[in-house]
């Protein structure tokens, strides 16, 4: 794009030209993440898949990844951008393993570089497409976070993304407590998913559980959880609404 | 060290392997004020003595808070230091506000290292002629270290630079192996009792001297003339108690000294270090 030849509308091609340059939407997106603390650090959950607009395209996308010895991050949204967002973070902690000093990025250093990211991107007006969740141990003290692709930032005790949010937090709200056990957060987290899985259509029955405790990170296997579609409310579903389907 | 046809500029070595524009900037870190470090395990105190060029004018300033875990001392061309201090706190703050958290002492002595070593290697540069005691926190504690004009950087139980600093160095070596138990007063009155060495006789008063310390769970601080003259006056004004017994050097005629007398002369204290070095 060196050299000039005269185009009738030259600044059209020009505009669309730049605007190729930035996100303007997303193409490939995972659905919901949900992340609680639990008695030995926290807990993470999120399905498998990769939606393109509304067909379920890809089935076997990890959205959950560790993140040097102390973090685990979780990610909906543009898949790409995840990817990209993991690029960053493995130079970020190439970098700070080869200070080799004793020193170590723990969850909070990392979720507030990730804020500082997306919030860069945002005012670029060409934003990672991601809603984060960044959860982790480090000395003892567990740490969970979630950053939006608009660059909004904050702590808690439990946290979820997309529809998550309408349907699992006030699950959490009632129902988590300070020191879960596992076995206690994982079944609250089950709960939360296979909520996910009846009314989030993006959604899939192939989920993943991780946890991060101050020994380390462990994804687990996929599975799918049991459901039950006999309820006598989804036998002829659109009796009350002549004309849907 | 002479003038020698190798010395002219950074870029040239001398034939015994040696940059002498590099080594002169180090005389000049000898040639500033003495300035002082020592540290425990949770804390980390830097004092220095306060020269001024006339009584009309005010001392310099040789001790800059960087964050509030990290303190510098400095000895040498204050502008040098000043500039550097302004760097290892522009550092420090970007560090925080990408990370949310303190930037560990230990990397940003590497950084400032690394920035020295660039003036030792390039034609259109000159080494900073500023030595640097650097003491802050990172994960696994307290530490000091000394930044050099060579690019070089050590750590250090305890340290001390600039004039008459072989006198404080040498109170500190013989007390440095208890500093990393020490309570976070012995160390204040020991920091002071080095700066005294370096003052060669002259009375020690707390406005010949700046005192600032850090700590786990202390943000960076200066201590107050009182509090340093409190400290002083410990050990000024009984020159008869004798807390630990390492006054082999002889000189106990000099603890007959009349109290009422703030000399530094012979004060009797843990170490009777003879004035005249």
């Amino acid at each position: 794009m060196t050299f000039t030849i005269p185009i009738e509308n030259g600044d059209a091609v020009k505009i669309a030209e730049a605007e190729s340059q930035r996100t303007l939407y997303p193409y490939v997106t995972g659905t919901s993440i949900v992340a609680i603390k639990y008695k030995d650090g926290v807990l993470m959950a999120s399905d498998m898949g990769g939606s393109y607009g509304s067909t379920l395209r890809y089935k076997n996308i990890e959205r959950m990844k560790a993140i040097g010895k102390h973090s685990l991050l979780g990610a909906s949204g543009e898949i790409s951008d995840f990817q990209e967002i993991l690029r960053y973070l493995d130079e970020l902690t190439l970098n700070d393993n080869m200070w080799d000093d004793g020193n170590s990025l723990g969850p909070k250093e990392i979720h507030n570089y990730l804020t500082r990211v997306m919030y860069n991107r945002r005012n670029k007006f060409n934003p990672l497409w991601n809603t984060l969740v960044l959860g982790g141990v480090k000395n003892g003290k567990s740490y969970l976070g979630m950053v939006s692709m608009i660059g909004v930032s904050f702590e808690d005790d439990h946290v979820a993304t997309g529809f998550g949010n309408h349907l699992a937090r006030p699950i959490l709200r009632d129902e988590w407590h300070a020191d879960l056990s596992f076995e206690d957060g994982v079944k609250l987290l089950e709960k939360c998913m296979r909520v996910l899985l009846y009314r989030d259509r993006s959604a899939i029955n192939k989920l993943q559980i991780a946890k991060i405790t101050e020994e380390g990170v462990t994804v687990s296997q996929p599975y799918s959880l049991k459901t039950f579609w006999e309820y006598s409310s989804f036998h002829n579903p659109t009796a009350s609404a002549e004309g849907s389907w | 060290m002479f003038r020698n046809q190798y010395d002219t500029d950074v870029t040239t070595w001398s034939p015994t392997g040696r940059l002498f524009q590099v080594e002169y900037a180090m005389e000049a870190v000898k040639q500033g004020s003495a300035a002082i470090g020592l540290r425990s395990r949770s804390h980390v105190v830097l004092a220095c003595v306060n020269k001024a060029q006339s009584e009309l004018s005010s001392h310099q300033r040789k001790i800059f808070k960087v964050d509030d875990h990290i303190g510098v001392a400095i000895a040498g061309l204050t502008a040098d230091g000043r500039v550097l201090s302004r760097y290892m706190r522009s550092e420090s703050i970007n560090h925080s506000f990408t990370y949310e958290s303190p930037l560990p002492v230990g990397r940003l002595v590497v950084h400032l290292a690394d920035k020295a070593q660039v003036c030792t290697q390039r034609s259109w540069k000159r080494p900073y002629g500023v030595g640097l005691l650097v003491g802050g926190l990172d994960e696994s504690g307290a530490h000091l270290y000394y930044n050099c004009p060579s690019g070089n950087y050590f750590e250090y139980q305890a340290f001390a630079i600039g004039s008459r600093s072989q006198a404080a160095k040498t109170y500190l070596e013989r007390r440095f192996e208890s500093f990393g138990d020490s309570s976070r007063e012995d160390l204040i009155k020991d920091a002071i009792l080095a700066v005294r060495e370096t003052l060669q006789g002259e009375t020690l008063k707390s406005s010949l001297c700046t005192v600032a310390i850090l700590g786990v769970d202390e943000p960076f601080h200066f201590l107050d003339q009182e509090a340093i003259q409190k400290v002083i006056d410990t050990f000024e004004k009984v020159p008869e108690e004798e807390e630990g017994d390492e006054a082999g050097e002889g000189e106990a005629e000099a603890a007959a000294v009349a109290p009422a007398e703030q000399g530094g002369a012979g004060a009797g204290d843990q170490d009777v270090a003879p004035m005249e070095m």
